[in-house]
């Protein structure tokens, strides 16, 4: 079946899809002669002879993938394998919130006025590989929260991929849309099942209308031979509460690109991240933050433990717009380097064009501390097992933000594992 | 109990050790007293096993074994314990966290089972009354922000849980109110026996009021320049540290 076939070309989309494969075509993927992608290349990855669309439809056992969901607790969840819907696995709702598939979304008349006004709104249009998203995405979730409305379970995405395929490249597309004084909590998942590469492209747009709260999750602990590109665009009106944490262990190569886009007064973001990685392993956070009103915060948190050849890039960024008066903006990134062949590059980049701002930002590249490793072997406490509740500790004040119990339980023990410790924590 | 002979240390280039004896027998409290800079927690983190430190000549013995080459965690197992002078502060790990770790870690490396919740919670509850600790205090992150008294409490409320052979205090009066001294010093009475031994490391007599020390050495230079018994105490803190500083 030709591409042009499976997209509704017949639809206010087609427009849209048009610009956006004009510019990836323009601009191709990003290469290191970029300033953005200094650091980070997708060169080898792009060897691989992806497939764009899987050539048949492959189905997976909810036991064989349950270690994945958070399945303590009752979720909304949206599975796609291989970039298509599972509705096996997943359980949607229409029932006084919306949660359902970009598909039918895209689609379905009574949706239209919603595409129409959120679709590729927020989403940089100018970005190559955003567009290369916008030009071939079919699927992904769409979730809408009505006015006042407080979703009554967390949503869990989760984009399985079963290595069916020799090579694999998906291009999820998610729209949020949470109402004036609504409320929802978001888990984002990408996960292979075997060793075969996939490249996930993956964009999403979130809109956090007046006065509401979206606090959303990216576990990000995928197979070494997978690669993640996860661009994320938020516009948030006034009095909205977004929060964005990342949790990055897996992975072959892993890039966010996280941008907050302020439209009203009195908003709050927060953006948190704790990555551990090693091997020959690269995280790279790209992160804006564009202050446009006046008396918003914005607070970012940055943690990061790097061992064996691995890179960590954290860029990020705080654009402080002339009326955006009474700006509190806080930037911290704290790394710790446990190999001397791990690299970490960090750059802060404040442009501040308001006077009336409070902005710092703090960023410490360094090694665990001598006298704390003393303090806790000598209680008997041997090296390893030292090293890693210092770690644990390094990371700390991140999971504490973690709203959701069981996610809080699954990443302590995530971490524990990434260290190779039992850490016999109560949680 | 712990033996030191002809003990030699250096930081970077510097000797800070100069040939170090000390005997010290099970039961036994010795105070080591010296003027600032003569070597007091240089031998106590010696003892205890700091890297920072290279030992260039001498032997460490506790109960006949030496524990000079050993990591510091493993001359803990063998029941060495340091009162640290400057507790480090450890965010995002509680005290009963870190004292159930290290319990454990200790239990695990001479071959016994992991202590069960219900016992270790017994034990916690029994040594904190010990050194009067509110039960709040427990689930703080180990030391941070805690006052200097809380934390040489906390110290010895350490010590009370791992129940050590060698129990090193160093410098434990610094910074502690007259109350807050009292505590600490009952709780280690409290804790002596005739099988374990104390080094107090302190730079005043104060202490040794409430500790009352077997024997009295003073530090000087890197090396033990005399030593006798409590009244030792009394002849420094009335004559000062120059009397020692003239004589050698």
């Amino acid at each position: 079946m030709a591409f042009e076939e499976r997209v509704d070309v017949n639809t206010s989309l087609h427009d849209i899809r048009t610009e956006a494969i004009k510019n990836f075509e323009a601009k191709g993927f990003p290469t290191k002669k970029e300033e953005a992608w200094k650091y980070t290349s997708l060169n080898a990855v792009l060897k691989n002879d992806f497939s764009v669309f899987p050539k048949q439809e492959n189905a997976l056992n909810y036991a064989d993938v349950k270690k994945y969901f958070l399945h303590q607790i009752d979720t909304y969840k949206l599975v796609f394998i291989d970039g298509v819907f599972s509705s096996f696995l997943s359980s949607t709702t229409h029932d006084g919130l919306d949660v359902c598939l970009m598909s039918s979304a895209l689609t379905k008349p009574k949706y239209k006025e919603v595409i129409d006004t959120y679709f590729n709104k927020i989403a940089n249009t100018d970005e190559t590989l955003t567009s290369l998203n916008t030009a071939f995405a079919v699927e992904g979730a769409f979730i809408n929260i009505p006015k006042s409305k407080v979703a009554d379970k967390p949503v869990e995405i989760m984009y399985l991929s079963t290595g069916n395929e020799a090579a694999l490249m998906v291009q999820p597309r998610n729209l949020i849309i949470v109402g004036e004084n609504a409320q929802v909590q978001i888990i984002e998942r990408h996960q292979s099942l075997n060793e075969n590469p996939v490249l996930t492209n993956s964009v999403t747009e979130i809109f956090a209308q007046e006065y509401s709260n979206v606090d959303y999750y990216k576990v990000q602990n995928d197979v070494l031979t997978a690669t993640l590109v996860d661009n994320t665009y938020i516009a948030q009106k006034g009095h909205s509460d977004a929060s964005v944490h990342t949790f990055s262990f897996g992975g072959n190569i892993t890039r966010n690109n996280l941008n907050f886009y302020h439209q009203g007064e009195r908003i709050e973001s927060t953006l948190k991240g704790i990555t551990i990685i090693g091997d020959k392993q690269l995280v790279d956070h790209y992160t804006l933050v564009r202050h446009a009103e006046p008396n918003c915060e914005s607070h970012q948190n940055y943690k990061g433990i790097f061992d064996g050849n691995s890179t960590g890039v954290f860029n990020g960024k705080i654009y402080v717009e002339k009326e955006a008066q009474k700006t509190d903006a806080f930037q911290q990134n704290n790394n710790i380097l446990m190999s001397e062949k791990a690299t970490i590059n960090a750059k802060p980049q404040l442009e501040i064009f308001a006077d009336d701002v409070k902005c710092s930002h703090g960023c410490t590249i360094g090694q665990l501390d001598d006298d704390a490793m003393f303090y806790m072997q000598s209680r008997g406490i041997p090296a390893k097992e030292a090293k890693a509740l210092l770690m644990y500790a390094f990371t700390n004040e991140v999971i504490e933000s973690i709203r959701i119990p069981e996610l809080k339980q699954r990443i302590t023990k995530l971490i524990a594992t990434k260290l190779g410790v039992n850490i016999g924590f109560d949680l | 109990m712990l033996k030191i002979s002809n003990l030699h240390a250096r930081v970077e280039d510097k000797d800070i050790l100069k040939g170090i004896n000390l005997e010290v027998k099970a039961g036994e409290v010795h105070a080591i007293m010296g003027p600032n800079g003569s070597g007091k927690s240089t031998l106590s983190s010696v003892i205890a096993g700091n890297e920072n430190y290279e030992v260039t000549d001498g032997e460490i013995l506790l109960e006949g074994e030496d524990i000079g080459e050993l990591a510091p965690e493993e001359r803990a197992h063998k029941g060495v314990f340091l009162s640290f002078q400057y507790p480090v502060e450890i965010p995002g790990v509680s005290v009963t966290n870190f004292m159930k770790t290290a319990i454990n870690e200790t239990r695990k490396a001479n071959g016994q089972e992991e202590m069960p919740a219900n016992e270790m919670l017994k034990l916690i509850r029994e040594k904190s009354e010990l050194l009067e600790i509110d039960r709040k205090f427990l689930s703080r992150s180990l030391n941070e922000g805690f006052s200097g008294g809380e934390k040489k409490r906390n110290e010895i409320f350490q010590m009370a849980m791992l129940e050590p052979k060698v129990a090193i205090l160093d410098e434990t009066d610094s910074g502690l109110d007259i109350d807050a001294l009292r505590i600490v010093a009952n709780g280690v009475n409290k804790l002596r026996n005739e099988e374990n031994a104390v080094i107090v490391i302190t730079h005043y007599q104060r202490l040794l009021d409430y500790i009352v020390p077997d024997f009295v050495h003073v530090l000087y230079n890197g090396k033990i320049v005399k030593s006798g018994g409590k009244e030792l105490a009394y002849e420094l803190e009335e004559k000062g540290y120059d009397w020692i500083k003239a004589e050698n």
